[in-house]
């Protein structure tokens, strides 16, 4: 497991990949190609969907397809925070669960709850359990992995628990609420704005903060990290409650946008999450990747699955070919990597 | 370090593996206990029904559901009890929270160690669960099984929700009456490996060739995986490539909300109709809203009532199982055993928004 919570020792010899300060125009053309890719990739799936039928352009499928990715585009981007320090987190589908039947509960027990109050306390609670993360993580000095996957049941369990077999439907939400999840401004789902705002904070963070900076650091290896004094256990626990929070963030969004809530809410949906980071070119052994190229992912994954479906693909055949385009799109992203870590290396060695 | 980590795995891998041996222990003790009982007081071969006895009192009925936190389970359970109530029995409900095949052998082994009277469940897998069933039985309970029927031969009664054939009408009569009689159709399944899903699709089609719904076309059937967010993704799908689409018919609670849901925020709510089987308390908003005119299903309280009724009947004498027998459920009248032990609750019932203020479930 490459996958350690700081573990000065490296098992495998993978070359950090993370951006050197010396080369700072050099990496950003890298991160610029790896989000171009992306792009192209995204514009080639919407290109043949709509030869096949024009319909998938029209105005209410691109609501609908911006409507779509918008949850997975926030925890995507959480994700990317976690990932880059070289963690995962793996409980983001039970919190998200969690919270999305929390903020039901609350509305049923007090139906006059404005819905920015019921937002506040769901990122409140999904910042919650990313502390209790964070927080065993730090003491258990146990890989994040590990960690995660046991709170994964332990979230659920939870939720079990307090649902213990309940439902709650749209007619015991407030209308004020579910209308968040379906309104548009100037035609653009409010729930694609709320993204959008988390990607480019997360996004300018990761790129302009000293200590966004330090997360590339801490992924690319933690031990020369810490000897550079920097704050490792500290930036990964930050980590983990933010990425709690968006979580609890994007929990109450699933709550506005499907309105039937049970304990089962989410279940599943963190691989899809990990799958859209690593496809938005995130490297799963840190120290690189950005939260638009993640949140590129999370489009992409939510088009393919949109598109399958107007293409009209066998059922059957569905998943597999899910997974052979994110196997397409990985390995692409891996066949430029190697051919832009090739030039690199002629470039320094004329450079020296 | 890593000497120290190892030695730490070394440990916790000890743990477990002495963790399976209780494990193994535990379930070795279980069987024996079982087929001890099995040798003491296997009389449980009832020879004639007595239609007149009486229903005794003080039964021990438990309810084993697929899993017990499933909204759906946790009504009809409720139903159970309260049949049990009326007869002035003992309630109890058990049951896994995830709904695997095998999940439910070990609360079927405690609920006979514990001597209930009647086993009412609802079979994750038809033949996983026929040993401990049959256990159960040599210990002296009836077992009757709803909603997910095992092999005919574990249990005495299945009391079936409908007939797949009443399902198979009831729909089409329903989106036939919404979209005036012609048009395109399509079917939002759940996922495309489900035996009850697809039994009732081929009924549906063989429906549709009846001469009144000879206008009306089937154009595809699509899977949303019961997942809010592929179903979401599949009604988005059907009406993209079908845009004469006229109504869907989605048999399958999460599909039907969710394409509910769908509807209800596009430009296609109200044109395109859409019914299906679905609760009346997760379709309440959209049936207020108008994106829905009726739909249907039966109701899962009344399932559960039914079955407390046939357990408490078959502990009671009054049946054993047989073809042609007759008991009264409470409130939901007679009742008559059909062929292979199965008993039909009913019609599915339909709800407008003229009636859906009535439940609550």
């Amino acid at each position: 497991m490459s996958v350690t919570a700081g573990a000065p020792e490296r098992v495998d010899g993978h070359p950090p990949t993370g951006p050197d300060p010396r080369r700072r125009g050099l990496a950003e053309r890298l991160l610029a190609v790896r989000e171009l890719s992306l792009l192209l990739a995204l514009a080639a799936l919407v290109l043949v969907t709509t030869l096949r039928n024009e319909r998938f352009l029209s105005g209410q499928s691109v609501k609908d397809l911006l409507l779509g990715c918008a949850i997975l585009v926030i925890l995507a981007v959480g994700q990317t925070l976690v990932i880059v320090t070289r963690n995962v987190d793996l409980s983001v589908g039970s919190i998200l669960g969690l919270v999305a039947f929390a903020t039901g509960s609350l509305f049923l027990a007090a139906p006059g709850t404005p819905w920015p109050v019921a937002l506040l306390l769901g990122v409140a609670l999904g910042a919650l359990c990313g502390v209790v993360n964070g927080g065993l993580i730090a003491v258990a000095k146990v890989p994040a992995l590990v960690i995660t996957l046991g709170t994964l049941y332990a979230f659920r369990g939870v939720d079990y628990y307090w649902a213990s077999g309940r439902q709650i439907n749209a007619a015991d939400m407030p209308r004020s609420f579910l209308r968040l999840g379906n309104q548009t401004v100037l035609g653009v789902p409010v729930l694609f704005l709320v993204a959008l705002v988390v990607v480019a904070v997360v996004g300018y963070y990761l790129r302009a903060y000293r200590s966004g900076r330090e997360l590339y650091a801490i992924g690319s290896e933690p031990a020369a990290a810490r000897l550079s004094g920097i704050p490792v256990g500290r930036r990964v626990f930050a980590v983990f409650v933010a990425n709690g929070a968006l979580a609890g963030l994007a929990g109450v969004l699933y709550a506005a946008r499907f309105g039937t809530l049970d304990a089962a809410a989410g279940t599943g949906l963190e691989l899809q999450v990990v799958a859209a980071a690593v496809v938005g070119g995130v490297a799963i052994f840190g120290g690189s990747g950005s939260a638009y190229g993640a949140a590129l992912g999370a489009v992409l994954l939510t088009t393919i699955g949109s598109s399958l479906a107007v293409l009209r693909i066998d059922p059957f055949w569905q998943q597999a070919v899910v997974g052979a385009l994110i196997l397409a799109a990985i390995g692409l992203d891996r066949l430029l990597a190697v051919r832009m870590a090739a030039r690199l290396r002629g470039r320094s060695a004329h450079g020296a | 370090m890593s000497a120290y980590r190892r030695r730490l795995r070394v440990g916790a891998t000890g743990l477990t593996v002495a963790a399976l041996l209780l494990t193994a222990t535990a379930c070795g003790g279980t069987t024996r206990e079982n087929s001890g009982n099995e040798s003491g007081g296997g009389s449980q071969a009832s020879g004639a029904a007595n239609p007149d006895a009486p229903i005794k009192e003080g039964l021990k009925i438990a309810f084993l559901p697929k899993q017990v936190n499933n909204p759906y389970f946790t009504v009809s359970d409720n139903g159970g009890k309260t049949a049990v109530t009326e007869i002035k029995g003992e309630f109890k409900e058990v049951g896994p929270s995830e709904a695997s095949a095998s999940s439910q052998v070990s609360y079927i082994n405690t609920l006979s160690q514990q001597g209930m009277d009647v086993i009412v469940t609802s079979a994750n897998d038809p033949n996983a669960i026929c040993g401990a069933l049959n256990q159960a039985k040599a210990a002296g309970a009836k077992i009757v099984t709803f909603d997910s029927d095992t092999k005919p031969e574990c249990r005495q009664i299945f009391v079936n929700q409908v007939t797949a054939e009443g399902i198979a009408e009831n729909q089409v009569k329903l989106i036939s009456e919404q979209i005036g009689g012609e048009g395109e159709i399509a079917i939002l399944s759940a996922t495309a490996n489900a035996t009850n899903q697809n039994a009732w699709i081929e009924l549906m089609k063989e429906e549709l060739k009846k001469p009144e719904y000879s206008k009306i076309k089937l154009v595809t059937v699509a899977y949303g995986n019961d997942e809010d967010q592929k179903s979401f993704q599949e009604t988005q799908g059907l009406l993209q490539s079908y845009p004469n689409l006229k109504g869907i018919i989605s048999p399958t609670t999460v599909g039907v909300a969710a394409a509910a849901r769908y509807l209800s925020g596009s430009q296609y709510k109200g044109k395109v109709k859409l019914t299906g089987l679905g609760t009346p308390n997760q379709m309440r908003e959209y049936v207020k809203d108008g994106t829905v005119d009726a739909f249907a299903l039966w109701n899962p309280a009344d399932l559960g009532y039914l079955a407390a009724y046939a357990g408490a009947a078959l502990a009671s004498g009054q049946i054993t199982g047989a073809e042609g027998e007759k008991f009264t459920a409470g409130k939901l009248g007679e009742y008559t055993v059909g062929k292979d032990g199965v008993v039909v609750l009913g019609p599915p019932t339909v709800f407008d928004k003229n009636n859906i203020d009535q439940f609550d479930f």
